[in-house]
């Protein structure tokens, strides 16, 4: 038993270092857009202090959307403006209907109200574009569908190129909202409302862009997630769970930290697929991936209350 | 020293312009409080204006009522010649007015140069877009605010922490930071709510210094609110004297420091 868990999985690592490789690169897919999504949760609780729970479904309506609108014969590449255009519409109304009205109430009716977000999006998605599954367009958007075969160690690496697309697109993302955050008046609003809200009125920031704007940034970054995750696994409402996913990424790193959420996400996509093929399915038969990341997130917080990247909480007392 | 004339010239030679910022008859109530009893009293261009009073006398609402933090309850503010309607801190802010608070409101997270460029929030023009892809108008307007966040930067003798979070500094260098954001923002007036509490002599003199230089160098207007009679009377142009929401007392240094109320305000009366 003992060999089992601490010895035989290594040996096979070792001894199929290409299939290692397979699956880290799987991982790594799969944390990609863990962290894509958890870093739609971080700017949102960053300027606002609201823990954002409608970030997952923001991902299956805007690929809803532009699925939605490219069976009605709209180019596919229209649809991509059209479908940012929505979430720019859809961070208005949040803005102006939900969000204004509740300024200054407590955390948890914030919190209560993007449940309510959710619950209006998925109906007003279903009424919309139907609750059938649907596929994502990949080929139309000119995302290629092939796949390249490496042979390093001698074995065998397949890569899907939308895979690679998405890594690359979700890379270039990460650091345009970097630069954008730290090297722009815009970005610079955006971290002093997270900061100091008082001060922040006083230098002439308005809230209610800044939200919108921010709002607006977190629908791209869930029209990005649902076309690379679409592409792999269709677009349908189930997609929002795998932003639950996204929930123990952020206690591992953190709520508050745009690079917590990425080194976190890509932690959980590379560790639950090593745990799922080389201790999961022979000890445990599979299926581990639902629940690992979780049980991963239960041990954090355990030993690190305040996340892998979290300010320590120092309380007086 | 006249007032109702356009404008007088101070005792060390300065001349001092028009009305700049008015109120007239501002009453401001918190429930049954009343915290500004019909308070009137102008800020001219250029010059050093000063609110005291003892604690609870009503500056603070005072200078909230200013910097649109506070709607008044009754009366009118005027700027710039024109009725001001009622506004939000930021688009008063947008209007000229900067401020600083007395327990140090800075975005701490962020270092000293951030947050002196956020000062210059008040002259953004560039859309949203246009700075999403840092092209055209965002860039020269990027580059045109660090110049002068650096010259601010360079004023008040701060260069050395630029780059250093502001959570790490200490309470003096922090005042002194909070002062460089205020004036990056170039503003129309400068409001300053107890510049110098909590420091120590060293520190307050570094203070009374750049406050002074600040008003020669740019010809900034200044308002500020201070219990420390002494450094006030040092610095000021006119003074305005609150106690209990009212105001006691309005002039020079001089005239205030010989009027009976105040001297009954701050030294208390005989019964």
């Amino acid at each position: 038993m003992l060999h089992d868990i601490f010895i035989a999985p290594f040996q096979d690592m070792f001894s199929a270092p290409d299939f290692l490789l397979q699956v880290l690169w799987e991982g790594l897919v799969s944390g990609i857009l863990y962290a894509l999504i958890a870093l739609g949760f971080v700017l949102i609780f960053r300027s606002s202090r609201i823990f954002n729970f409608a970030q997952g479904i923001m991902v299956v309506f805007a690929a809803l959307t532009l699925v939605g609108l490219h069976a009605m014969g709209v180019p596919a590449w229209i649809c991509v403006l059209l479908t940012l255009g929505v979430m720019f519409v859809l961070a208005m109304a949040i803005e102006r209907v939900v969000l204004r009205p509740l300024v200054g109430q407590p955390d948890i009716i914030l919190f209560m109200a993007t449940i309510g977000i959710t619950l209006f999006l998925i109906g007003f998605g279903e009424i919309i574009f139907g609750g059938e599954n649907k596929v994502m367009i990949t080929e139309e958007l000119g995302i290629p569908t092939g796949s390249w075969t490496l042979e390093p160690f001698g074995g065998l690496l397949i890569l899907e190129q939308k895979d690679v697309t998405a890594v690359v697109v979700a890379a270039l993302l990460v650091i345009g909202l970097l630069v954008f955050l730290s090297r722009t008046q815009m970005g610079r609003a955006i971290r002093a409302l997270g900061d100091d809200s008082q001060a922040a009125l006083s230098v002439g920031i308005s809230l209610h862009t800044i939200w919108v704007l921010v709002w607006f940034i977190a629908g791209i970054i869930a029209l990005v997630t649902g076309i690379a995750w679409g592409a792999r696994a269709g677009v349908s409402f189930a997609l929002e769970v795998i932003a639950y996913k996204a929930l123990p990424v952020l206690m591992l790193g953190g709520l508050e930290s745009i690079a917590g959420a990425i080194i976190g996400g890509l932690m959980i996509g590379l560790l639950e697929k090593l745990f799922e093929i080389y201790w999961g399915q022979p000890l445990m038969g599979g299926n581990t991936e639902t629940w690992f990341a979780f049980v991963l997130a239960l041990l954090v917080l355990l030993f690190r209350p305040q996340g892998l990247f979290g300010e320590k909480i120092i309380e007086r007392v | 020293m006249t007032d109702q004339a356009e404008g007088y010239t101070t005792a060390d030679g300065r001349k001092i312009g028009g009305v700049v910022m008015e109120m007239k008859n501002i009453t401001l109530r918190f429930g049954g409080v009343v915290a500004i009893h019909n308070i009137s009293f102008d800020i001219r261009e250029g010059e050093i204006r000063a609110i005291i009073g003892p604690n609870g006398a009503g500056k603070s609402s005072m200078l909230n009522v200013i910097s649109g933090f506070y709607t008044p309850s009754e009366g009118e503010v005027w700027y710039k010649g024109a009725k001001r309607p009622p506004m939000k801190p930021y688009e008063v802010a947008r209007q000229g007015v900067a401020r600083t608070f007395q327990n140090i409101a800075l975005f701490e997270g962020m270092s000293v140069l951030d947050n002196v460029m956020t000062g210059r929030l008040t002259h953004m023009k560039a859309g949203i877009l246009p700075q999403m892809i840092w092209k055209g108008r965002a860039e020269a307007e990027e580059t045109e605010n660090r110049i002068i966040a650096e010259r601010v930067i360079d004023f008040l003798e701060i260069q050395h922490i630029r780059k250093t979070p502001v959570a790490r500094l200490p309470y003096g260098l922090k005042k002194r930071v909070e002062l460089a954001r205020a004036l990056a923002a170039e503003p129309t007036i400068l409001l300053l709510d107890e510049p110098m509490a909590g420091m120590n002599v060293e520190e307050k003199e570094d203070m009374c210094r750049f406050i002074l230089d600040v008003n020669d160098e740019f010809g900034t207007t200044i308002a500020l609110i201070e219990h420390d009679m002494g450094v006030v009377m040092d610095l000021s142009d006119r003074v305005v004297v609150m106690d209990y929401g009212k105001k006691i007392g309005d002039g020079s240094p001089d005239e205030v420091r010989n009027n009976q109320d105040v001297i009954d305000a701050y030294l208390g009366v005989q019964h």
